[in-house]
Order: C-alpha cells, then structure tokens, then sequence
C-alpha cells in the first residue's frame, strides 16, 4: 500500500511542473544590492534600434567597448534591430520563457505590455535614488547624469503606474519637411505657422496636370503632395491639437468619436483626390521629397538626414535626386497659437533576473548610456535630441548647434534645424496615456487613417455607414473592447488551456479520486475486521 | 486490489501521453503528384495577362503555387508565388502559423486581394488566400535572366525565379555592418551594376546561400539565382549563389 501511494505521489510530483508551464510564474521583486559584486563576471544582452544607419551600430559598439573597460567584469552582447514592432514582438516570446534581454531599447507604450508578467520589468526607483549605484551615485564609475540633469519632462514620460520603468535615451518629434521650392512655384507662401488648411489646399493644386499629363509643378507623371509617414501619429496629433477624445489614463479607449470621424471625411476627400498618401501605402515620404514628387513630407526629427536635395543619406538613385530648397516646419496646427506636437523616441527598460547582482550590471550600463559622449555621439547620427541637461547645457553642443549648415553631414542644416524644433519646443510636446494595451490602441489610431485611404483608392464608398463599420472593425480587430479592465501589473487573460493541460490536470484529479477511494475501503476494510 | 490499482494507474498514464502526442501530432505532408494536365483557372480567377492587366488599387483573384516565404510573423506571411505564366508577389498575406508551416514550395493556393505597388515592385496586398486541394504542384525552374539586365524585359518578369550568368563581385555589405540582418550585394555585367540582396526573412542567417553570400570577395565571377524583387529599381532577393561556370 505504501508503495503504492509513494508511487502515485511520485508521478503527480513529476506531472506539476508539466501543467505549470501554462504562462509565466512570474519573478520575485528586485531589490538594490548593498555590494556590487565585483568578484563575480556577468554576461548580459543589450537589444539595440537602429535606423539602418551605420554609424549608429558604430556609436553602440563604442559604448559597449568603453563600458566593458570601466567594468571588465562585465560582458555586453548586441542584438540589433531596425524595427520596434520586431524588438516588442521578440521581447513578448521571450517573456514566456523567461529569456528576456537583459536590457532594451523600447516604448513605454511597449513596456506596459511587457509589465503584464509579475516583476518582468525591474521597477527603477529605488535604483535612481540609490546612493552608491543610483544616477550620479558614489560608487558608479563613470560621469553620469544626475537625476536633476535629466530633462524633467523626458522623465516624466517613463512613468508608468506611478513608478519609473524606464530611462530616456534620445528623444524626438515629428517635423514637416517642405519643399519650399515648389509652394512658392505654386503661387504660395509658407505661413510662419504651418496649418492644416494650408497644407491641404497647396497639395489640391500641385495635382493640376499639363496637356503632357504630367503634374505642372514638377514635370512629372509622378506627385504624391502630402505623405505623412506615421499615420498613429497623425490621427494622436489632429486629436490632441483639437482637445479631442483619444483615451483616458486609465485606459479607456475614446478615440471612436465625432471630431476622429470628421477628421477621416476629410483625410477621405484628399486621399481620393491622391493629393495624400501614407507611408505603409506608398513608401518613404523622403524618397518622394527627394525625387521632387511630395511637397509636404512629415516623418520624425530622427529621419532628418534623409530628407532635402543634400542628404547625407538617400534611398534613391543619385540621378533621380532634385535641386529644390528646403524648410523644416513644426506639424501642421489646429491652433497656431497653441500648437502641439508629439514627444516620442527610444526609451530603455532593463528586464527582471533571478540574480539580482546580474540586475545591477544591467543598470550600470543603462546608466552609462545617459553619459555625455553616448548622448552626443548617438543624437549627431540624426535629429534626435539628448535627453540630459548635462549634454544640452554643455558648451560641445551649444557650439555643434552654432555650426548648423557649414557641412552636409555632421551639420547638415535639415539635421539641426529638426533638432532645433524639438528644443524650441519641449513645452509644447505630449506623451498619450501608457497602459497596457495602449499599443494597440496606437495601431488603431493608424489603421483608421491606412484603411480611409486605401479604401478612397479603392474607389469604395465612404460614407456614415463605411464609418460605423469601420470602428466596429478597428475595435474588434485590436480588441479595444477588452482593454477597460486590464491595467498594468495585473495579469492578461491567458486564453483557453491548452488540450494538453486539460488532460494533465483530469489525469491528476483521477489519480486523487483513486487514493480517496481507496483509502476508503481500506478504512471500511479495517472496521469490519 | 494492488493489481487493479496498477492497471489504473498505467492506464491514466497511458491514456495522458496519447493525449499530448495527439496534441502535438503535426499535419500529415501530403505526396503531391506532379502536374500533368492543363493548369485550368477556377471561375472568377484571373490568368496571369489579366492580373498583368489588371489596374493598381483593384481586387484581384489568383491561382497560384507558392515558391517561397519569408518567415511567418504576427499572422501574416509574404510569400514568392509563381505559375506557368508569371510570378505573383503577396505582400503580408493573412495567415495563421498553422498554415504557414503548409505553405512549402510547389503548394498551391488562391489568392484574394488588391494589386498594389510599393517602391515599385507590384504585389497583392490585403490578401487572404485558401488552398487548392486539386493535387497540382508547380515549382519553377529559375529562368535565365542575364541578357535581360539593364532593359525593359526585366521588369515584365518581376517576382519570377531567374538565374544571373556570369556576374562579378563588386560589393558585399552587411545591413547593420555585420552579419545577422539583411546583406545588400552589387554584382555588375558588362560595365554596369545591379543591386541584389540576401533578405534575411527569405533566407536568414542560418541558410547556406547566407553563409555563400557573405562569403563572396569582390572580383569573384557568380551564378546567382533569386526572385527578382523590385525596390526602386531591380533588387533580386537571392535563394542561392555558385561559382560561374
């Protein structure tokens, strides 16, 4: 009998863990070590954005060599990325198996998906503020910033449920970039202020074609007037400018209102006319400015070294590349008064280990990417903006801005100019809600403009009833319905149990059934004796 | 009592691992026969000239037999389509990993979707597609494309399967500066160059052709074999690569 019993509680010993494996057991907090220990080595995973610009990979590189000989106990391993859909989409398998990176470079949208599992993000708070390894700290062996030398409001945008997640890396926002050239050929004057009405009727009258049938501004047979590369962006911008319903805090989802159904009636009207398109839909706004076949070509601060007739970097054939003149606008406005603009770039979160030592490099490198020569060396690369006020305030960058245009590369004029914007400014840029499920809702935000369009093409009819069906799809399709309850920290629902589980789980409460009865007649067995 | 009890036990174990096997039991490959009758288009499916002739932005119908895919990713797969006629380029194709994992070269599938051009290259996008289980298969025999180069020709083949003779090696360059993303190869021919690429979702860093390619000195002479993919102008994605014979 015995034996018997120890066997059956050998066998359902063994099937636990089997059945456990149904999603994520979650991590036990991470606290603040008193001691790094620097006896022991570590080895830990960096996952790195870049956009497809070399010398980015090379800024990279250059902080993990400098970092490994400040900590030569510590190993940096790179996986590079060219797409934050791929990193996130990587990051959410990874979390299953608990083979997260160690650090990566991401979007707190993205971060509060990933909070979804129990500890998988290490909180940072404690970690900021500690004295010997916190910013600034006592025993950190490289000239960080402090937490005061970081931009407060850059800051502020890695807070998610009242807690830091993340640090700032570099910043950006969205600029147009106009060609100047062909506005004024049309009879125009660039406002001081860009509009969205203005924006709108120039690109109606750049579609005017000659007997040739070619488009009378450029002289080709191709104009796609406005092309907005983010098209999330663009429906987060128009609602934002005109105080519209986007989503609360709390991640209640209000974008499907009036003012977003009259900003796609007349997105609809010009995406019909094909004075505008998307970047999903017709490819690279810069590759279209270049070619002198877009007037107005809004993309972020960071692809600033893509656009204009001089770019450093170009997609195109040299031969197909126009002379025009170009200018760097802040987004079209509602309001010109009180304009608005989106706040966004990379941010990085360091992942939850079972060694809370091996945690501690990870922040040590987080840090030593804050420090004044990775800011500098990283933001050069592009428009992007660093995120301390060590760097901004030092007189390296007061002097690098005051060379603006004396070079096609490290001063490009278009580069500095889209830096400029963002400077000028900080107090105009927003952040949306982060929750979890604020991805999607992003997503949302830009498939509504994708599909207007593309349908508009389509020569369907869009109308009050394509609307209603619309938002009924986009709802369904990003299961916005089902964000209310979900905030971060709890747990998503995991979906049905798989067969085998199921299985498992019989089997064991089989087994169990078996020993009570059993057990039972034994006991019967006894009395009668 | 002792022996019933085994019995039991032995069944419920026996019972449980037939349960996972059943779960984890792949789909059955099917041995498709080679074709040998006319290759009919169903009612409402275009040929290839009317899919040719088709304007950009319309819905179209295909029937097609997948060569290739890039690697499934959230749903969606973008696969080398080809028949007897002309190639079929389906660009984030709706599909459900399950049937992913079924669509191995020579399949054959409907397609439905828009025409579209994206940097030039034309493909169906938007699609959904279903598989035709009418017992046909087709896998192309890469077409010699080399006196092609630098003429109209090309591009009235783009998406087929060719083979480029004789090309020499003038650059290798690694996407992100190392191996591990896509590599961006120019290869040239009578005096002229012509971009190529080893896409990392088609033919990733663990695939033979990855290693030959990265492998390639400047100045060596090629074979090279791929779809030829349009950005901009001609960039054939490259499924393998020899030495010129």
């Amino acid at each position: 009998m015995k034996k018997i019993l120890s066997l059956l509680l050998v066998l359902l010993t063994l099937m636990l863990p089997l059945v456990s494996c149904h999603g994520s057991a979650g991590m036990q907090q991470f606290t603040v070590p008193e001691e790094f220990d620097t006896s022991r080595t570590y080895e830990i995973t960096f996952w790195a954005k870049n956009d497809t610009n070399l010398r980015q990979v090379e800024v990279y590189k250059k902080a993990i060599a400098d970092f490994e000989a400040l900590y030569p106990n510590i190993k940096v391993n790179m996986r590079l990325y060219t797409d934050y859909g791929r990193i996130y989409n990587d990051v959410i398998t990874n979390i299953a198996t608990n083979t997260t990176p160690n650090v990566c470079i991401t979007y707190p949208d993205h971060i509060a998906t990933y909070m979804s599992g129990t500890n998988t993000v290490v909180q940072l708070d404690e970690l900021m503020t500690d004295e010997k390894y916190g910013l600034g700290g006592s025993e950190v062996r490289f000239d960080g910033p402090t937490m005061d030398e970081i931009v407060p409001k850059f800051l502020e945008e890695c807070i998610i449920d009242s807690s830091y997640y993340a640090l700032p890396y570099m910043r950006s926002t969205e600029a147009c970039y106009i060609n100047k050239t062909y506005v004024e050929r049309l009879g125009y004057t660039l406002p001081e202020v860009l509009t969205w009405d203005f924006v709108w009727e120039v690109s109606e009258a750049a579609l005017e074609k000659g007997e040739d049938g070619k488009y009378k501004v450029n002289g080709q047979e191709i104009m796609i007037p406005f092309i907005y590369k983010s098209t999330d962006n663009m429906m987060i911008s128009m609602l934002r400018q005109l105080d519209a319903g986007y989503s609360t805090d709390e991640g209640d989802i209000l974008i499907f209102n009036d003012t977003t159904k009259d900003l796609l009636f007349e997105i609809s009207t010009h995406a019909g006319t094909r004075a505008f398109s998307t970047f999903k839909i017709s490819s690279y706004p810069g590759n279209f400015l270049n070619a002198g076949q877009c007037i107005f070509a809004i993309d972020s601060t960071a692809g600033a070294t893509w656009m204009g007739s001089d770019a450093p970097n170009n997609d195109i054939h040299e031969t197909s590349i126009v002379e025009f003149e170009t200018e760097v606008m802040m987004i079209p406005q509602f309001d010109t008064e009180n304009p608005k603009m989106i706040s966004q770039g990379p941010s990085i979160c360091i992942f939850n280990k079972d060694d809370p030592q091996e945690v501690l490099a990870s922040w040590l490198f987080t840090q030593f990417m804050l420090t004044n020569d990775v800011q500098l060396g990283y933001s050069d690369t592009e428009g992007y903006l660093p995120v301390t006020t060590k760097v901004l305030d030092s007189e390296e960058f007061t002097e690098y801005m005051s060379l603006i245009g004396t070079d096609d590369e490290e001063h490009y004029a278009v580069k500095l100019e889209a830096k400029q914007i963002l400077i000028d400014n900080l107090e105009n840029t927003f952040v949306t809600p982060v929750f979890n499920g604020s991805a999607s809702l992003r997503d949302a935000a830009g498939q509504l403009i994708e599909n207007v369009t593309k349908s508009m093409r389509r020569k369907e009819t869009v109308d009050e009833g394509y609307m209603e069906d619309l938002f009924h799809d986009i709802n369904a399709l990003h299961r916005l319905d089902q964000l209310g309850a979900s905030t971060v920290g709890q747990k998503a629902e995991l979906g049905k149990m798989p067969t085998a589980s199921v299985v498992l789980l019989s089997a064991i409460g089989g087994a169990w059934v078996i020993i009570v009865i059993y057990v039972a007649v034994n006991l019967l067995k006894k009395r009668k004796k | 009592m002792k022996k019933i009890l085994s019995v039991i036990l032995v069944l419920v174990m026996a019972l449980s691992m037939l349960a996972l096997v059943a779960c984890e039991k792949k789909p059955a490959e099917t041995d498709a026969p080679e074709v040998e009758t006319p290759d009919v288009k169903s009612e409402g499916v275009m040929t290839y000239a009317e899919y040719a002739a088709a304007e950009l932005d319309t819905a179209v119908v295909v029937e097609t037999y997948v060569q290739a895919t890039q690697s499934w990713w959230d749903n969606q797969i973008v696969a080398y389509t080809q028949d007897k006629d002309g190639a079929y380029f389906a660009y984030n194709m709706a599909c459900s990993e399950e049937d992913a994992a079924k669509l191995v070269p020579g399949t054959k599938i409907k397609i439905t979707g828009y025409k579209g051009e994206y940097n030039g290259e034309v493909e169906i996008l938007d699609a959904t597609f279903e598989f035709v289980n009418d017992g046909k298969t087709y896998i192309a025999e890469p077409v010699d494309a080399t006196a092609w180069l630098g003429t109209d020709e090309l591009i009235k083949h783009q998406n087929e399967l060719a083979i480029f003779k004789g090309m020499t090696v003038k650059a290798i360059e690694f996407k992100n500066g190392e191996p591990g993303d896509d590599i961006y190869v120019t290869l040239s021919k009578d005096g002229a160059d012509y971009s190529f690429c080893v896409e990392r979702y088609l033919t990733g860093p663990e695939t033979e052709v990855y290693a030959a390619v990265s492998a390639l000195q400047a100045g060596d002479v090629v074979d090279v074999t791929g779809f030829i993919y349009w950005y901009i102008d001609v960039n054939t994605h490259i499924t393998a690569v020899t030495a010129a014979k």
